[in-house]
């Protein structure tokens, strides 16, 4: 399994070459072969998950290690999702290193899970996380394009063509394809949120605890909602919906690690190394 | 190579004083190919005459008495004076006319490097030789050599990318706002030239509608109907503000037509969608405070000529680039021209016959096993005598006066019958 994991680090990271070459020199074939990379290593990941599952029949999330790199498979496969209706990419600068940069991190931590832990099984928990990674990995392709989109809107707005005016696609490009990661990630989002709920439920006979998870679970839940409210209510469009993309990027970093390592609650083990 | 010889003015020689009087239209441009080809001293001539150059492309036999012909053909054919333009004549011979027409061709040598038309107007010269054949071997092959260059420059460097005039300038903008300028309606406040410019642009690239904005309605009305447009009055102005994505501002108003206020109230109605405006008016028509607020974008006179700079600047770091291939292709075309000469030919002729000849003789002995080595002997003195014989007639013929006046004519017949220049060179030609 480690050579796998050492596979798909190098695919990321020869990836991110290719993307960032593709980013200064603006060849297509550059963007291709750095495209074929990240399928590759996105394919050499779904097989170690894979495997890992049908081993213990749970999804592996049972200390950082893993979770970390579920997180990088969700981030890979959300972008390589969004590219066949958004083909954006320049966005493949920012996946591909931070995909790797991820998967780097988590070989820093030990493998083994702490205790295996029965806890983590059953439909229900395989669908609770499951969505909610690729939410939250939606979520991060949101805030990258917010982040694209801020520096074309300065680059316009300042009447500065820099380096990035004519390598950063069309502000209407940025705009909606931020605006979908973020639909659809609000969809993931509010899909496990549900089917941890019921987990919940079923485990310890209620819906909801007041678990400081899951209450920034749910500040993050609505924090995307009022997003998703306003823009179709008065048109929050543009350089404020790219701000908000970043905001609430913040957000769930906090509650995804934050609400782990500075308070307590029952996702711990989710962390743990 | 001194045959060639290329004797012109252009915008960075002549003033347009000078320049206007030698504008050929095409009946002009023929009677004047004929007049050159009459005359003795030139075997080959093209004319090119566009409004910021005129340039007589010639091959002759005696520089001096055709560079003498073609001042006077100038002089005569448009009633100037020769000491009125001499001084802004430019005279380049052999190499230096072979790299001066590349560069013409591939807009190097333009007012605006990279502008695209002047490969059209030097095919239009060429054809013009053509039809009056007074083009040769010489010169045909300079100017497919040329459009070949020309070609691959555009494909190979940069230099024609990049908006160079303000309505381009404009759209390359609109489309880094709008992605793709499809059902994009446009709004137009005042009905100028430059307007009407720009809208012609932004149509082709498929904008929606247009909507037409003047003070005197009349003339809003006329520039609305010409494209399939709607025409208001300067009063309605703020209820459309709503619904267009681009508006291009040219009145004549000395104060500011569009406040940040009004736009300010717009931008709510529309639910934040990007606004676009061009101020193509001096004095200006939008409050340029309006790039302040979200989604709107103002761009000025000023602004558009600054990325029309920047363009400029970019075309010329390409030109670098576009002028190493026009070096390549100047020794090419040097290469070739030295292989007209008669030697290289016949002795390139002579090892091609010989060369088939002795192949086949070899296959044909090998089948005979039985001959002896006199008979093989024979049969090699007979092959030897039969390439002679072959070769005697068109050496002689080659090297002979018989050819003489059109001696380059003969060569690169007999190269090509012979099949002399390798494929590899015949394939990089074809374009």
């Amino acid at each position: 399994m480690q050579i796998v994991m050492v596979t798909a680090i190098l695919l990321y990271m020869l990836a991110a070459a290719s993307f960032c070459a593709y980013l200064f020199f603006q060849r297509n074939f550059l963007q291709k072969i750095g495209h074929m990379l990240l399928i590759a290593g996105f394919i050499c990941q779904t097989v170690m998950l894979g495997a890992e599952f049908i081993r213990t029949g749970h999804v592996p999330a049972n200390n950082l290690h893993e979770t970390l790199s579920v997180v990088a498979w969700a981030l890979v496969g959300s972008f390589l999702a969004l590219n066949i209706k958004f083909r954006l990419k320049i966005l493949g600068a920012y996946t591909a290193p931070l995909a790797a940069f991820i998967l780097l991190a988590a070989i820093q931590f030990p493998r083994e899970p702490l205790q295996p832990d029965n806890l983590l099984k059953g439909v229900w928990l395989t669908v609770h996380i499951i969505a909610i990674f690729i939410g939250d990995a939606a979520f991060a392709l949101a805030a990258g394009v917010g982040v694209l989109y801020l520096l074309q809107e300065r680059n316009i707005k300042g009447k500065k063509r820099g380096f990035f005016f004519k390598r950063l696609p069309s502000l209407d490009l940025l705009d909606t394809t931020g605006h979908a990661c973020i639909v659809s990630g609000f969809t993931m989002l509010t899909i496990g949120l549900i089917a941890g709920m019921v987990y919940a439920k079923i485990l310890w006979g209620h819906f909801w605890s007041w678990d400081p998870k899951e209450v920034w679970s749910a500040v993050t839940w609505i924090f995307y909602a009022v997003l998703l409210h306003e823009r179709l209510a008065v048109g929050w469009r543009g350089r404020r919906a790219a701000i908000m993309a970043l905001a609430g990027f913040a957000v769930l970093l906090f509650t995804f690690f934050g609400v782990n390592f500075l308070l307590k609650g029952h996702h711990g083990q989710f962390t743990q190394w | 190579m001194d045959k060639i010889l290329l004797i012109g003015l252009n915008h960075k020689t002549a003033p347009v004083e000078i320049r206007e009087c030698f504008a050929f239209s095409d009946t002009d441009a023929r009677s004047a190919l004929s007049a050159l080809d009459a005359d003795s001293a030139i075997s080959e001539a093209i004319l090119l005459s566009t409004c910021n150059r005129v340039e007589l492309l010639l091959c002759c036999h005696d520089t001096e008495a055709a560079t003498t012909a073609a001042k006077c053909f100038l002089a005569q054919s448009k009633q100037v004076r020769l000491s009125d333009f001499e001084s802004a004549l430019y005279i380049h011979r052999g190499e230096a006319a072979v790299r001066h027409m590349f560069r013409v061709a591939s807009s190097l040598d333009s007012m605006v490097v990279g502008e695209p038309q002047i490969l059209g107007q030097v095919k239009t010269a060429y054809r013009l030789a053509t039809e009056q054949k007074s083009s040769g071997v010489i010169l045909n092959r300079l100017l497919h050599r040329t459009f070949f260059v020309a070609k691959r420059i555009r494909t190979e460097t940069g230099i024609g990318d990049h908006a160079v005039s303000i309505s381009y300038a404009a759209i390359e903008l609109a489309r880094k706002i709008f992605g793709t300028l499809d059902n994009r309606q446009v709004l137009l406040v005042g009905a100028g030239e430059m307007a009407e410019l720009a809208v012609e642009h932004l149509i082709r690239n498929r904008a929606d509608r247009i909507v037409v904005a003047n003070r005197t309605f009349e003339r809003g009305l006329g520039l609305a109907t010409r494209y399939n447009g709607t025409a208001i009055r300067m009063e309605e102005l703020p209820n459309y503000l709503g619904l267009v994505d681009i508006i291009i501002s040219s009145t004549g108003s000395p104060e500011y037509v569009l406040q940040h206020g009004d736009i300010k109230g717009a931008m709510r109605n529309r639910r934040n969608r990007p606004l676009f405006f061009i101020d193509i008016a001096v004095p200006r028509d939008i409050d340029p405070r309006i790039n302040q607020i979200n989604n709107a974008y103002v761009y000025d006179i000023d602004d558009l000529n600054a990325v029309i700079d920047e363009n400029v600047e970019d075309r010329r770091r390409e030109a670098i680039k576009a002028e190493r291939i026009v070096d390549e292709a100047v020794i090419q075309f040097r290469q070739w021209f030295e292989s007209l000469a008669a030697i290289p030919t016949i002795k390139a002729l002579h090892a091609k016959i010989r060369a088939v000849a002795q192949a086949e003789m070899q296959k044909t002995i090998s089948h005979l096993g039985h001959l002896t080595e006199d008979d093989r002997k024979a049969i090699e003195r007979m092959t030897e005598a039969m390439a002679n014989k072959i070769l005697h007639e068109p050496t002689r013929y080659l090297k002979s006066e018989g050819c003489r006046g059109n001696r380059s004519q003969s060569l690169d017949l007999a190269r090509r019958l012979f099949n002399l220049d390798d494929e590899n060179q015949k394939k990089s030609d074809g374009g």
